[in-house]
């Protein structure tokens, strides 16, 4: 069965963009704040951030992997990219420079948890548990537990920037989901991913390099916890070194989730990831328009990842029978 | 080959019926198993064996129909409810947990303790002791379940099922995966368990040893009850003819002498304790047979031919042309591919489409650096009318398609290469008759299109009547290499068991 739907969504899409409408109605209808347009944008905006990651995330879990060290990259990459910016003067040079650390610290980064989980034969789990506690130590000891903050206007400028209205970082987010959407469902390399993360011996036995599908995942995720990094901390203008981006790899995987990409791997949706993070953030929102408790939120949170594996499993039972 | 007229009756089914998503995948059976019997189910893959015996042991509940046990009426709720009245299955794929011990295994979800309500452990131990010594496995209690051989493991599974009383002892394709000797054991367990009053309910597509074991035979074709009949009055041309519903000409296509150029040259290839100074040479368009018994080494030489396996020594020669083979993708630009005998576990992706099964050794062809989809789907409907594969759609995952059409999706993924040799690794395991000389004949096909083809299988029957030239191994060396007519089942088991050929090492 075959479907025809625009923007690239596929059938699979279908589910979870369901919820996001039924949660829409929801909310315009417990709050007449919520249609407002600046209140829309803030959402897209807050959910970008982590859902950028979650791009590259739901690769790292279709390849049959796990990146939990992404939150506290985001934190390092953020807090470097500051100090570049401020030893370079501040100015547009300083700022691509700022870029371009950022970006080859995420690459390597990203590549170094990959070449351990392929080539060390560790489990994903482990040596991004590992890197996590790494990365979010270094954060802490080069800013002495402080924060880092930017002496540069121009670094907070592109932070808050916008175009056309709307914040850059949203069409950052969606400029990279339309991108990483192609790799995945037009490429060699997107199939190959899918090989990998279905039958490991399958896809070694029909020449596919197991070893370097895997290891691009987490560069390519390393690459977007940079892109994030930068973002963030330049919208912040500062980064602080203990709860700066915390908790975001579980944003990030709960957007993949809650997307429609399954943990076990095989498959999954980038567009996915993006309905995925808005439906987080309108969460989010309509906790806070209802002035839930911010503690409870995160019980919400958890319920609602709970919730998206169960209706997805049903559903892939029903469709299978 | 007992009739007993007054054979009492142990289980009685009326109009079983089962629909999934309301196709009709059985359609009203009513058969009467006797008690102490052993009968055989036939019919090709999607006949219904399966469902049916998934509904006796309670895995699936039927649609319509009723199930007497005993001369009692059961609803069998659930595979525990069937259990509980004495009926066990021995599927297919073992249900065994590789990490566990044998005796572990035996008693899981049904542990035995002690008084202190802690596990006894020593209780369960004897009680696989007596068990592996009632069944003459050799099986120790304590070894872990990944140690052991198959045959072994499969008596862990008969043990496990006959532990607790069982009166109705289910076994679907349990000699798929056995040696010869093996069966012999399997089939002397299954006469003694008969003698201690077991029923036993026997599923294999090997037709000669449905004649052999079973007392009475009931064909399935399409869901449909075809006969019940007793074995000796049945012939396995005739067992296969009711499978089929027609009448099956020749299984195997003809053989043709090969006098093309020299496709494939293997010299003194080893692997470190697997394979010993292997040589040989293939033509373009022969079919070369690979016999011997399970674990002679020939699956393991298909795997460092592919580059899965790192070879210690050796060279290859594709048409002319040495190459050096370190891993699959290299084998495939050397123009090798293979078909491999582990369909889901190594040869095809069950969570893909169709499609992307086709192409996906192939992907390169079709990316510049998109994948052209239309290309794809076209290619794929090519495979699927030259190998007359049935599938719902051509995107459908493969885990839909029968095990004959997943085969065929197989082979389609292992051409779409172009290679120009290409080696098949039990190319008919879990496959139906039908599709069996359906794969015979493509590589058949195949080889007249000059592609050099070696032909691995256990099946003696498909080597002698696919090759022109066997080669016979043996732990890991090739003992003997056989043509013409002494392409036959006694010569090969000589040389395969050491009769002929010097003893190995």
């Amino acid at each position: 069965m075959k479907r025809a739907l625009p923007f690239g969504l596929r059938s699979e899409n279908l589910l979870s963009l369901g919820a996001l409408v039924v949660l829409f109605v929801l909310s315009a209808i417990a709050s007449p704040y919520f249609l407002q347009v600046q209140n829309l944008l803030n959402i897209l905006k807050q959910v970008s951030y982590s859902g950028i990651i979650g791009l590259g995330m739901a690769f790292v879990i279709i390849g049959g992997g796990i990146d939990l060290s992404v939150g506290s990259m985001t934190a390092f990459i953020g807090a470097i990219a500051i100090l570049v910016v401020n030893a370079l003067g501040g100015g547009a040079s300083a700022i691509a420079a700022a870029w371009g650390a950022a970006l080859a610290i995420g690459i390597l980064a990203g590549f170094f948890n990959g070449i351990l989980i392929t080539k060390g034969r560790v489990a994903p789990f482990i040596v991004t548990l590992g890197t996590m506690a790494m990365f979010r130590s270094l954060t802490l000891y080069i800013g002495n537990a402080g924060q880092f903050v930017s002496q540069s206007d121009l670094y907070g400028n592109m932070g808050m920037s916008s175009v056309l209205g709307i914040p850059t970082v949203v069409w950052v987010f969606f400029v990279l989901a339309f991108l990483l959407s192609g790799l995945l469902n037009r490429t060699r390399y997107g199939r190959y991913t899918c090989a990998v993360g279905s039958n490991e011996k399958v896809a070694r036995y029909s020449a596919i390099s197991v070893d370097w599908i895997r290891l691009f995942t987490y560069v390519l995720t390393g690459a977007m916890v940079a892109v994030t990094g930068v973002m963030l901390s330049s919208r912040l203008n500062s980064m602080n070194s203990s709860n700066g981006a915390v908790n975001f790899e579980m944003d990030a995987i709960a957007a993949v989730v809650i997307g429609g990409t399954p943990m076990t791997g095989g498959r999954g949706t980038i567009w996915g990831v993006v309905i995925g993070a808005i439906i987080l953030g309108m969460i989010n929102n309509m906790l806070n328009m209802l002035s839930v408790s911010a503690y409870l939120q995160g019980t919400v949170k958890g319920l609602v990842i709970i919730a998206a594996v169960f209706i997805q499993r049903g559903s892939a039972k029903a469709a299978r029978a | 080959m007992t009739s007993r007229e007054t054979a009492e009756v142990l289980v009685r089914t009326r109009g079983i019926v089962k629909e999934f998503s309301s196709v009709r995948v059985l359609d009203s059976i009513s058969v009467e198993i006797r008690k102490g019997e052993i009968l055989g189910i036939i019919g090709e893959n999607g006949a219904g064996k399966s469902t049916f015996i998934k509904i006796l042991s309670g895995i699936h509940e039927p649609t319509a129909g009723t199930i007497e046990f005993d001369g009692h009426a059961v609803e069998l709720k659930d595979a525990a409810a069937a259990k509980r009245i004495g009926v066990s299955l021995i599927p297919q794929e073992f249900n065994l947990v590789a990490t566990l011990k044998v005796y572990e295994n035996i008693f899981l979800g049904a542990e035995l303790r002690g008084r202190s309500g802690l596990l006894d452990r020593k209780a369960m131990i004897e009680r696989t002791r007596e068990l592996m010594r009632e069944l003459d496995a050799d099986a120790d209690p304590l070894a872990s379940i990944g140690s052991l051989s198959v045959a072994q493991k499969q008596m862990v599974e008969i043990a496990k099922a006959i532990k607790a009383e069982c009166r109705l002892l289910i076994m679907d394709e349990p000699t798929t995966v056995l040696t010869g000797r093996e069966i012999d054991i399997l089939f002397g367990l299954m006469r003694r368990l008969k003698e201690k009053g077991v029923t036993i309910v026997y599923i294999s597509h090997k037709l000669k040893e449905v004649k052999t074991i079973c007392d009475r035979v009931m064909v399935l074709r399409d869901g449909a009850f075809i006969c019940l009949e007793e074995a000796s009055a049945l012939g396995t041309d005739e067992m296969a003819r009711r499978m089929v519903g027609r009448e099956l000409s020749q299984i195997f296509p003809q053989k043709k002498a090969a006098e093309g150029e020299v496709a494939l040259a293997v010299e003194g290839l080893a692997v470190e304790g697997l394979l010993h100074d292997v040589s040989f040479s293939l033509r373009a368009g022969e079919i070369l047979g690979f016999a011997g018994l399970i674990g002679a080494g020939r699956t393991e030489l298909a795997e460092s031919i592919m580059g899965v396996r790192r070879i210690s020594g050796g060279k290859i020669w594709v048409e002319g042309r040495e190459r050096r083979i370190r891993k699959p993708g290299d084998a495939v630009v050397a123009g090798i591919a293979y078909l491999s005998e582990d369909r889901q576990g190594a040869g095809i992706l069950t969570a893909f489409s169709m499609y992307a099964n086709v192409t996906l050794v192939s992907l390169a062809s079709y990316a510049r650096p998109l994948i052209a989809h239309a290309r794809e789907l076209e290619k794929t409907r090519f495979y699927v009318d030259r190998f007359e594969i049935k599938a719902p759609s051509i995107d459908a995952r493969l885990e839909n398609l029968s095990g004959g059409n997943q085969q065929k999706v197989s082979l389609a993924k292992s051409l779409d290469t172009q290679p120009r040799v290409l080696i098949v690794d039990e190319p008919t395991r879990g496959v139906d008759v039908k599709a069996k000389s359906d794969i015979y004949a493509f590589i058949r096909a195949l080889a007249d299109s000059g592609i050099a083809v070696m032909f691995i299988s256990s099946e003696l029957e498909e080597i002698i009547g696919m090759c022109g030239r066997v080669i016979v191994m043996r732990e890991g060396r090739a003992v003997g290499e056989l043509s013409g007519d002494r392409i036959n089942e006694e010569e090969i088991m000589y040389y395969a068991t050491g009769i002929k050929g010097g003893s190995a090492r």
